[in-house]
């Protein structure tokens, strides 16, 4: 999978070279060789297989099925029992097989895991980290491709991490598990394989809340999450090439949000462009457009754009789901319209 | 076989009934508190109910946890949580077990092992697995009871719960405490089975049906599931048949509810019959149960004092408690 891999440096030097999945994977190692109360529990997560995309591949060898613990196809009880487990002394990462089915077992994240610190008045807390996967274009139609982050950075209480690189699927992962909130981790399974990069060994840990600058630039920011930093930084190269210096800001984690970051680098540039797999209306995009707009307003020098999937459900088809995606042509168009 | 004699020892019987007293007393007070107008909100009576946690908490050890829901007042009395900061947390008052932040639908209270109360109808099972699971996992010992309703057995998260909690041997009992109304439906109106307690076979799980106004039944129900799940023999599902005295909420004017039941039900009131059935038997004398009811009048005539004098929290405390640490809202 490697040899077609595009291959990313992240900001710490390394000398390995892994693929998302491989990253995840040796993040999840590490987090169960380093405390005893880590455990996994979710659907198929067990060797051989080691989950659907292979993401636990050789841990419920190493580790015992006590601590990656198999389900049955049962979302309301793995996410209750992490809850449980959690307000009870234990950190466990449970996996939702895909986003989608996040849908199924939203009382248990919305209702408790959430809100209990807040309902306790602090006495309890729920250090569940809830690792998903999703993403279109892999011809997976309406019900597995959904990018519902928008609902999830709603509810008060939850942290939502998205990473795009391999070294940040392993930092931000580390953090994530070892952070006393719950944290949905939702991971594209598009870079799973397709992205490819340098990323530091042992106990690597990254910051929540601060975003990556991907590519700096002067002229217009793109701002973005997973997948699309990636469209964001092709459609940056062929700007370029143009006079038109653009700046990606990977924004890494939702909540917490890098707000500084974010409004540093709009008001040196002046016009941003934001990108987002998920559907554009009440997509996060609008909510970081209203900050921007009620931060900067007198200082930009155009109005601020989102690309963003359309308000469809999924499509199955390859031309109806291309048609669905924010494409670099669009974030191309939408950035020359700015000037 | 000869029943002359009490199955339950008389030390047990009278925990039970001061639990149960200290229960119906505290309800009493707490709905002429509201009638009175010096406490608004949603009040969920369990005036009826009491023997089920009562008997629990004769068995349960202080590390043990207990999960419960809305109509909760009752588990969370019989697992110890402290009177004047439950009290405080009904009321609203920053002394309260959860700085006013859960209400009555929401308490917790970590240190005497009530772990959750959950406004959401069968929401609490899949949790109560969780904490089993920790507790398998910990080799700790601790032992979960899960407290819900008749009307919680018909969703999902009930039998998911239950599945797993199978699957896996848990130290869980689940307590369905069968009041007999799903807020204001009959429960034999939502389900296709006569007993829930059916319902643990589908699961091959260890089940009971019991009398859970008859105390010495309900022990032995209780002490049979918490032995079991502490020996590592998984889980119970109890089904512990009872009556709501007050409806569904404090308010509720109940014309659902057929008089003749209602009256037969209140008639039958299984804390005075218990403390009947104690003076009857030599147990307690008259005495000894006005002295154990005064004590608990000045329990819950101070506990209620102490929130109604206790401080409102302050308005800046509203954006505290929501991540563990302050980060931007």
């Amino acid at each position: 999978m490697t040899a077609q891999s595009e291959v990313i440096d992240p900001e710490v030097k390394s000398e390995r070279i892994l693929t998302q999945i491989q990253a995840i994977n040796e993040a999840l190692d590490i987090a169960l060789g380093l405390d005893e109360t880590v455990f996994e529990l979710g659907e198929d997560i067990q060797d051989p297989g080691g989950g659907g995309f292979g993401v636990h591949k050789g841990l419920s060898t190493k580790y015992g099925l006590d601590r990656v613990r198999p389900t049955p196809i049962t979302e309301q009880a793995i996410m209750g029992a992490a809850i449980g487990a959690a307000i009870t002394g234990m950190r466990p990462i449970p996996e939702i097989m895909l986003m989608n089915f996040m849908a199924v077992c939203q009382d248990q994240l919305i209702n408790h895991a959430a809100k209990l610190r807040y309902m306790s008045g602090g006495q309890t807390h729920v250090p569940v980290t809830v690792r998903t996967t999703t993403g279109a274009g892999g011809g997976f139609g309406a019900q597995h491709s959904d990018m519902l982050e928008g609902p999830l950075v709603h509810t008060p209480g939850l942290k939502v991490v998205i990473p795009s690189t391999p070294a940040d699927a392993k930092g931000l992962l580390l953090t994530s598990i070892f952070d006393d909130d719950p944290v949905v981790f939702i991971e594209m399974h598009h870079l799973y394989f397709s992205i490819s990069g340098h990323v530091p060994e042992g106990d690597y840990r990254i910051p929540l809340g601060k975003a990556r600058l991907a590519r700096e630039g002067s002229d217009v920011t793109l701002i973005s999450w997973g997948r699309q930093v990636h469209d964001c930084m092709a459609v940056a190269d062929t700007l370029a090439a143009d006079g038109i210096n653009a700046e990606v800001l990977d924004l890494r984690s939702l909540v917490p949000l890098d707000t500084e970051a974010m409004l540093a680098s709009v008001a040196k540039t002046r016009r941003v462009v934001i990108v987002h797999e998920a559907v554009r209306r009440n997509g996060f995009g609008a909510e970081l457009a209203a900050t921007i707009n009620e931060e900067l307003f007198g200082q930009l020098a155009a109005p601020v754009r989102r690309v963003a999937a359309a308000n469809t459900p999924v499509p199955y088809s390859a031309p109806l789901e291309a048609a669905y995606m924010p494409s670099k042509a669009d974030i191309e168009a939408t950035v020359r319209g700015l000037f | 076989m000869t029943a002359v004699q009490s199955r339950v020892s008389p030390d047990v019987l009278v925990k039970i009934f001061t639990t149960a007293a200290k229960i119906k007393m505290y309800d009493e007070t707490y709905r002429a508190t509201m009638r009175a107008g010096k406490i608004g909100g949603m009040y969920y009576s369990a005036r009826g109910q009491e023997i089920i946690p009562s008997s629990f908490s004769a068995v349960l050890e202080p590390s043990d946890y207990v999960l419960t829901i809305y109509r909760g007042i009752h588990d969370q009395i019989a697992k110890g949580v402290p009177l004047n900061t439950l009290t405080a947390e009904f009321f609203g008052r920053a002394t309260g077990s959860c700085k006013g932040k859960g209400g009555p639908m929401h308490v917790t209270d970590v240190a005497s092992g009530l772990i959750l109360t959950t406004g959401v109808v069968g929401s609490g099972l899949p949790i109560g697995v969780g904490v089993a699971l920790s507790a398998k996992m910990r080799k700790s010992g601790q032992v979960a009871i899960v407290n819900f309703g008749d009307g919680a057995s018909n969703i999902g998260a009930f039998h998911e719960a239950l599945n797993m909690a199978a699957l896996w041997e848990l130290p869980v009992v689940f307590v369905c405490q069968n009041n007999q109304y799903a807020e204001y439906t009959k429960y034999s109106l939502g389900m296709s089975v006569d007993q829930i307690s059916k319902r643990g076979a589908a699961y091959t799980m260890r089940s009971i049906h019991v009398d859970g106004n008859d105390p010495e039944a309900m022990y032995e129900a209780a002490k049979t599931a918490v032995d079991a799940a502490r020996a590592g023999e998984g889980p119970t599902l109890i089904e512990a048949m009872t009556y709501r005295f007050y409806g569904h909420v404090m308010g509720d004017m109940m014309k659902y509810m057929p008089d003749d039941e209602l009256e037969a039900a209140r008639a039958a009131d299984p804390v005075l019959k218990l403390r009947a059935d104690l003076i009857a038997a030599g147990t307690l004398t008259d005495e000894q149960v006005t002295q154990i009811e005064a004590g608990l009048r000045t329990e819950i005539d101070e506990a209620f004092e102490y929130a109604m004098s206790s401080p409102l929290p302050d308005a800046s405390d509203a954006t505290t408690d929501v991540y563990a640490e302050g980060i931007a809202l």
